[in-house]
């Protein structure tokens, strides 16, 4: 047994780890009979739905061998460990670019799948499952079931954005964009509240193909940084060294604490507030700018963090943003780490997507037990009423009946679970 | 001569080797050459590697690793094509210490895969290379070849001949324009030590430890340890006075 915990570092339980790293062999290694066990990536997710405590976890990472390229079409066909990092460095020097990625890439096909992942992009490309073609899923009970848009397209529905719990996804095709090179033309622009946030992202909505906002959580009114960006054609240049930094210890609090975020927050917003500029940036400095940092989520202390995710539907999204933000000013608490991006109108494949029309607003709180968890009841409240839902991926704490009116798919879903499947997050949240 | 570096990969389907070859290729075209017992599983790995390079020659060679005679005649039938630069030899295999002692067939078995084998293809390069005056042999030994413990000596003592026999070929090549480099990783996640990671040890990803070996034999190194630290380890571990390492459970 060894322990194992997810990017929120909440619960450091016991797992019995198999690693898979032959195709051939996955049937009969989750067909063993016994505990349950669950599909385990890189457990980039924060709260409880890649852990199964004392159960099995089987960890996909060595299925990463790439299957099939076609540089003419931007076909993709590769096994489910794979990274979207080593997609998107084998294929952006050829001309194609994975259309939608998370704000890391540091996640398996799998993951990003299983959790319908989104990005920067989500209003022009919706989110990771609209671009996959067919996955192979392997079920404990040894079927195996390919599935695609047009194929099975109900067993496709199901897995997408289906945490893990209708089967193992061993392989997947997914369909590339066109894009000329790895740079992006990206501009920071601060707004002052909410109201210029929004007529931000609407401008931005048609001409720009990624817009995210950071988000000052503790002002209340809303202000923060817009930022935009298109991939940009210009010639050569010379990429940014790679560096990494390492988060070198765990502190016993949290570094993030009231102070430090009022000062980070004040010195994030007034110094790119006086360096507001059009710039020219490499991918990956745009799209995943914390992977350099690693272990990052150390800085939490041994107690973890929580990240909230929501998203509400546009016509309250306004109101209910701002009462959330209300909320957490006067909790104190929060982290500069605080998202705000408002979603397209493209419907997501998935039974239990969690992207849909409307605004996201995703933040980090260090765990400060009954305190964070008296906050999250306050914007439960507020989600609820505003009929908007809490993201699968991140939560580790949603109470059920959000989870029910969030998901309304979910007694369809279940017909599709695989029994000898499940999650912490399944249990406490379906009950089994 | 197309001008693209030949390599040669022993035990291609190595976890530790399969990361070698993936950074290799994706540096720049090359010549690559994987030999290893017939399986399933070498499809697999020269289709990804094709994507990632598709200006790369690969090929594969299946053959018997514990005959001598095989060993050469694939020696000879891939320097036929030109002067290797690069030979790997990875292939290895972590046997249960107690089914060692239990059993001699399975003891000897472990000798060959580990000591033997890894010795004679790298005598076969030595030749080959030598005539040319030119290439890297680099063998995969291991941190347990430092020292015999009582938990894994068997696999121990066969890495330790791998040791004792690239300090000879160094000796041999000392002056000449042929290294020769001892690789010695750490524990690290590959499919050999599965069992362990369940049980909780801590492993270093493969990709981790080929990037030192891709490094290090371009760099003309004599003996890699990777990840680093164990070089450390190792040398507080080999000097451990006997009557403290006797009483300790490893
Ligand atoms: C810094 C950071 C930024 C992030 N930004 C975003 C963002 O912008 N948008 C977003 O959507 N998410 C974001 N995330 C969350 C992350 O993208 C998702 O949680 C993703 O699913 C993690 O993938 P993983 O490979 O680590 O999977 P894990 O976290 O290991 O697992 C996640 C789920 O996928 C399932 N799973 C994994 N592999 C398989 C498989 N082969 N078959 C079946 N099920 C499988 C697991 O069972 C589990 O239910 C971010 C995370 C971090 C740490
Ligand atoms: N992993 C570690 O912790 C560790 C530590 C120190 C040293 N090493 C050494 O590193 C090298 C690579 O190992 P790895 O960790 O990458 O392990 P691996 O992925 O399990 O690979 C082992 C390789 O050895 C081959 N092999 C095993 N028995 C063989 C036999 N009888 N004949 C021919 N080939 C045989 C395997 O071929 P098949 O695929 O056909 O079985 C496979 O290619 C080995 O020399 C190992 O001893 C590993």
């Amino acid at each position: 047994m060894r322990i194992v915990s997810s990017w929120g570092r909440l619960n450091m339980d016991e797992h019995d780890v198999i690693t898979i790293n032959d195709s051939d062999k996955v049937a009969e290694i989750i067909g063993e009979n016994g505990r349950s066990g669950l599909a385990y990536g890189m457990g980039r997710s924060y709260g409880d739905v890649c852990l199964n405590s004392g159960g099995r976890l089987w960890d996909m990472s060595g299925l990463d061998h790439f299957m099939e390229f076609d540089d003419d079409t931007g076909h993709l066909t590769c096994e489910a460990g794979v990274l979207l990092r080593d997609i998107q460095r084998l294929v952006i020097p050829r001309g194609w670019i994975l259309p939608v990625t998370p704000g890391t890439q540091i996640v398996t096909v799998g993951g990003a799948i299983a959790c319908d992942v989104h990005g920067k992009s989500h209003h022009i490309h919706g989110s990771f499952g609209n671009h996959v073609k067919r996955i192979k899923i392997i079920r404990t009970n040894g079927e195996i079931i390919d599935c695609g848009p047009n194929e099975r397209s109900d067993w496709f529905a199901a897995t997408v954005g289906g945490i893990g719990l209708t089967g193992i996804i061993v392989q997947a095709e997914i369909q590339l964009q066109r894009v000329v090179g790895p740079w992006l033309d990206a501009e920071t622009i601060p707004y002052a509240d909410l109201n210029e946030f929004f007529s931000l992202s609407d401008e931005s909505g048609k001409n720009w193909e990624n817009t995210v906002a950071w988000i000052d959580c503790l002002t209340g009114k809303g202000r923060g940084l817009f930022m935009r960006g298109n991939t940009a054609n210009t010639e050569y240049r010379q990429k940014p060294k790679e560096y990494k930094l390492t988060m070198p210890f765990e502190p016993p609090i949290s570094l993030v604490n009231g102070l430090s975020l009022r000062l980070f927050n004040m010195a994030y917003y007034n110094l790119n507030k006086m360096r507001a500029k059009r710039s020219i940036v490499y991918y990956e400095t745009f799209f995943y700018p914390l992977d350099n940092i690693l272990e990052w989520n150390r800085m939490y202390g041994a107690r973890g963090f929580f990240q909230y995710q929501s998203v509400v539907p546009r016509n309250v999204g306004q109101d209910a943003v701002q009462a959330m933000l209300k909320e957490i000013e006067n909790s104190g608490t929060g982290s500069f780490l605080a998202v705000l991006k408002t979603f397209g109108d493209r419907p997501s494949v998935g039974m239990m997507s969690f992207p849909r029309s409307g605004v996201t607003l995703a933040l980090d709180f260090p765990n400060r037990r009954d305190r964070t968890h008296k906050l999250f009841s306050r914007i439960d409240d507020i989600v609820r009423e505003a009929g908007g839902c809490i993201y699968l991926a991140k939560d580790a704490c949603m109470p059920r009946d959000l989870f029910e009116s969030g998901y309304p798919r979910l007694t369809e879903f279940l017909k599709y679970r695989d029994p000898g499947i499940s999650s912490g997050l399944s249990r406490r949240l379906i009950g089994n | 001569m197309n001008g693209k570096k030949k390599i040669v990969i022993v035990g291609a389907t190595s976890a530790i080797a399969e990361q070698c070859a993936r950074l290799w290729v994706q540096s720049k075209p090359i010549a690559l050459t994987l030999i290893a017992r017939d399986t399933q599983k070498t499809g697999t790995i020269v289709t990804d590697l094709q994507i990632r390079s598709p200006q790369s020659n690969i090929n594969i060679i299946y053959t018997d690793f514990l005959n001598p005679k095989k060993i050469k005649e694939t020696v000879e039938k891939i320097s036929a094509s030109g002067k290797i630069d690069i030979a790997l030899i990875a292939h290895g295999s972590l046997p249960e210490q107690s089914s060692c002692q239990d059993d001699l067939q399975t003891c000897w078995y472990a000798l060959e895969v580990n000591g033997s084998s890894p010795a004679l293809w790298a005598e076969a390069f030595a030749q080959h290379m030598e005539k040319n005056n030119h290439g890297t042999i680099a063998l995969i030994g291991s941190v347990a070849g430092d020292r015999g413990r009582k938990s894994n000596y068997v696999y121990g003592a066969a890495k330790g001949l791998v040791a004792r026999y690239a300090q000879g070929l160094q000796h041999r090549f000392a002056g000449t324009a042929v290294n020769i480099v001892l690789i010695k990783p750490g524990p690290t996640d590959t499919p050999m030590t599965a069992n362990l990671k369940r049980q909780g040890a801590k492993l270093s990803p493969a990709e981790d430890v080929a990037k030192k070996i891709v490094n290090d034999i371009n760099f003309g190194k004599k003996i890699v340890y990777t990840p680093r630290k164990w070089w450390l380890i190792m040398m507080v571990v080999r000097h451990l006075p006997s009557f403290i390492f006797n009483k300790m459970n490893i």
